[in-house]
């Protein structure tokens, strides 16, 4: 069908495609909160009692509309981690992550949902799950997810 | 109830890293022909096509009019599924359910992937939440990487144990022509490959892979003329758990696939799936998860998955073979890996596996799994259901 081996072509695109997501008012809430307070705001349903972080409108569980926050530690236990070691690129700064990097599911004390985040610990080997972590906030807060540098762990109960 | 579905027909491209030969159309049309060749029909057979792929792998929104060439839909009615790593079973259950309605009688399911086209971690995390995920998870890899984690931690299991479920998988797909990486791996080789998010090494999971995959199902009538030997559907079942990576339910056994399954085995009347399954083509992204979730199939113990594996249970030679194909952790083409599970699981029931064919295996299990750990089960068998 082909006379003579063309060659294998594969042409580049890239795609510059900014978009903006709404937090919504309880998602908002959370952020101010940790802005303004230095605090981490969950949202308590009615009905079964779950504690959600980040607060949300709905219980998946019972199906109802949530409308109590509650104010939730700080601190809290690691129920999982990893560190990621391999690069790739992050959509959501265009740019290669940096590795390595921590980051785990944390159960802070009086949630009953985990919250994902940056661990400060990138050594595998120094992480455990089952250890209590704490938030470290940066100096500067704007309002964001990220006023929360990232968790610690907390040696013999003490911040250290 | 609905009619009774067979599978009559699948077909799959030669799996590899990189098709820079193909399109996607043109990779599409490959597996569709090769489905249609298998049945013996004829584009003019097909009354439907389901599709699914995830669109942020190629940056093409739409493939179930762009592929129109390739998928064999030319003024019939398409239908495009996505469902993330799910995508390829719920494509199938989509066709079965087409078929099942009374609607339409020869429906063409279609699952693929390219994922050379783009960073396949990049794609993946675009399922997360925008706002409260993305800045820290790292896509597949090191969503599972946390889980295995966990599962050393909760379990006892070892880096070491996990190995035995790439190992398993890779050897299998020595005797499958059209698994991706065909190449015997030992234990050692697994742990001392590079570490890619703790506890999960590049030999621990599955390979980014470009290629498609096309069964056909067919209403009860068809079926028994298409094919001598047809993969009838005897259960399906799907269950979707928490968006939020966080929000997930993670106590006891894997479970949504555990539900999915206990529901299937309910309705089949299977009391001991351990005996009473020949195969299990099932969706494992990892070692780790290769492991673990052999106790959501019920088949054992929780946390005894371990023994299954180490003491060759799960061999093809053993009581309950897995992944005689190779596996997902041999061959990941997102959009297709599901389906193919579903293929291979109708290959074998009906005799059609060539080297990797499970001798007299009558009773197949395919299972699915996506993003937020939920779950897709078909059980497939070449005995007419009830």
């Amino acid at each position: 069908m082909f006379r003579k081996n063309y060659p294998l072509l594969t042409i580049s695109s890239e795609i510059e495609l900014p978009y903006n997501y709404s937090l919504g008012k309880y998602g908002g809430r959370l952020v101010t909160e940790l802005k303004q307070n230095g605090r981490i705001v969950g949202i308590k349903c009615p009905k079964c009692d779950h504690v959600y972080v980040p607060p949300r409108r709905v219980c998946g569980r019972c199906f109802i509309e949530m409308d109590e926050f509650v104010e939730v530690s700080n601190r809290g236990i690691l129920q999982s981690f990893t560190v990621v070691y391999f690069s790739f690129l992050d959509p959501e700064t265009g740019k290669k992550r940096p590795v390595p990097y921590g980051y785990g599911r944390i159960k802070l004390d009086g949630a009953d949902s985990e919250f994902l985040h940056f661990l400060e610990e990138s050594d595998f080997k120094k992480l455990k799950i089952g250890v209590t972590v704490e938030a470290v906030y940066n100096e500067n807060r704007v309002g964001s997810f990220k006023d929360i540098k990232y968790f610690k762990k907390v040696e013999d109960g003490d911040p250290s | 109830m609905g009619r009774r579905v067979a599978i009559v027909g699948t077909g799959q491209t030669y799996h590899k890293s990189s098709r820079k030969d193909v399109n996607g159309v043109e990779l599409i049309q490959e597996a569709t022909s090769r489905a249609l060749e298998d049945a013996g029909l004829t584009r003019k057979d097909i009354d439907a096509v389901v599709i699914g792929n995830m669109d942020h792998f190629e940056g093409i929104n739409y493939v179930d009019t762009w592929s129109v060439d390739g998928n064999g839909g030319l003024y019939k009615p398409v239908m495009k599924v996505t469902t993330g790593g799910t995508t390829g079973t719920t494509v199938a259950i989509a066709g079965y359910y087409h078929v099942a309605s009374g609607l339409f009688d020869t429906v063409l399911a279609i699952g693929w992937e390219k994922n050379s086209e783009s960073d396949t971690t990049a794609a993946i995390i675009t399922c997360s939440d925008p706002y409260w995920e993305r800045p820290t998870f790292g896509g597949a890899v090191a969503g599972l990487a946390g889980t295995a984690c966990e599962y050393m931690y909760k379990y006892g299991i070892t880096e070491r144990d996990a190995a035995l479920v790439a190992v398993r998988d890779r050897k299998n797909a020595l005797k499958n022509p059209y698994a991706h990486l065909r190449k015997q791996i030992t234990v050692e080789e697994v742990l001392v490959s590079p570490m890619l998010a703790y506890p999960i090494k590049l030999l621990d999971i599955c390979p980014r892979t470009d290629g498609a995959c096309a069964v056909i199902f067919a209403s009860e009538d068809k079926a028994k003329k298409i094919a001598d030997k047809p993969a009838w559907i005897h259960q399906v079942s799907s269950r979707h758990n928490y968006t939020f990576l966080t929000d997930i339910e993670r106590s006891g056994r894997m479970p949504t696939l555990y539900e999915a399954c206990m529901e299937v085995y309910k309705n089949a009347g299977i009391r001991d799936p351990l005996h009473e399954l020949d195969v299990v083509e099932m969706y494992t992204p990892s070692s780790f998860a290769g492991l673990v979730w052999i106790d959501a199939l019920g088949v054992c113990d929780e946390g005894e998955a371990v023994r299954l594996v180490s003491d060759g249970v799960t061999e093809m030679s053993g009581e309950f073979p897995i992944n005689p194909s190779g596996g997902v952790i041999s061959t990941n083409c997102i959009g297709a890996t599901g389906l193919i599970r579903v293929a291979e699981a109708a290959m074998q029931v009906s005799g059609k596996a060539g080297e990797h064919q499970i001798e007299g295996a009558k009773l197949a299990l395919a299972t699915g799994f996506g993003g937020c750990f939920w779950s897709d089960v078909l059980l497939i068998g070449s005995p007419r259901p009830n």
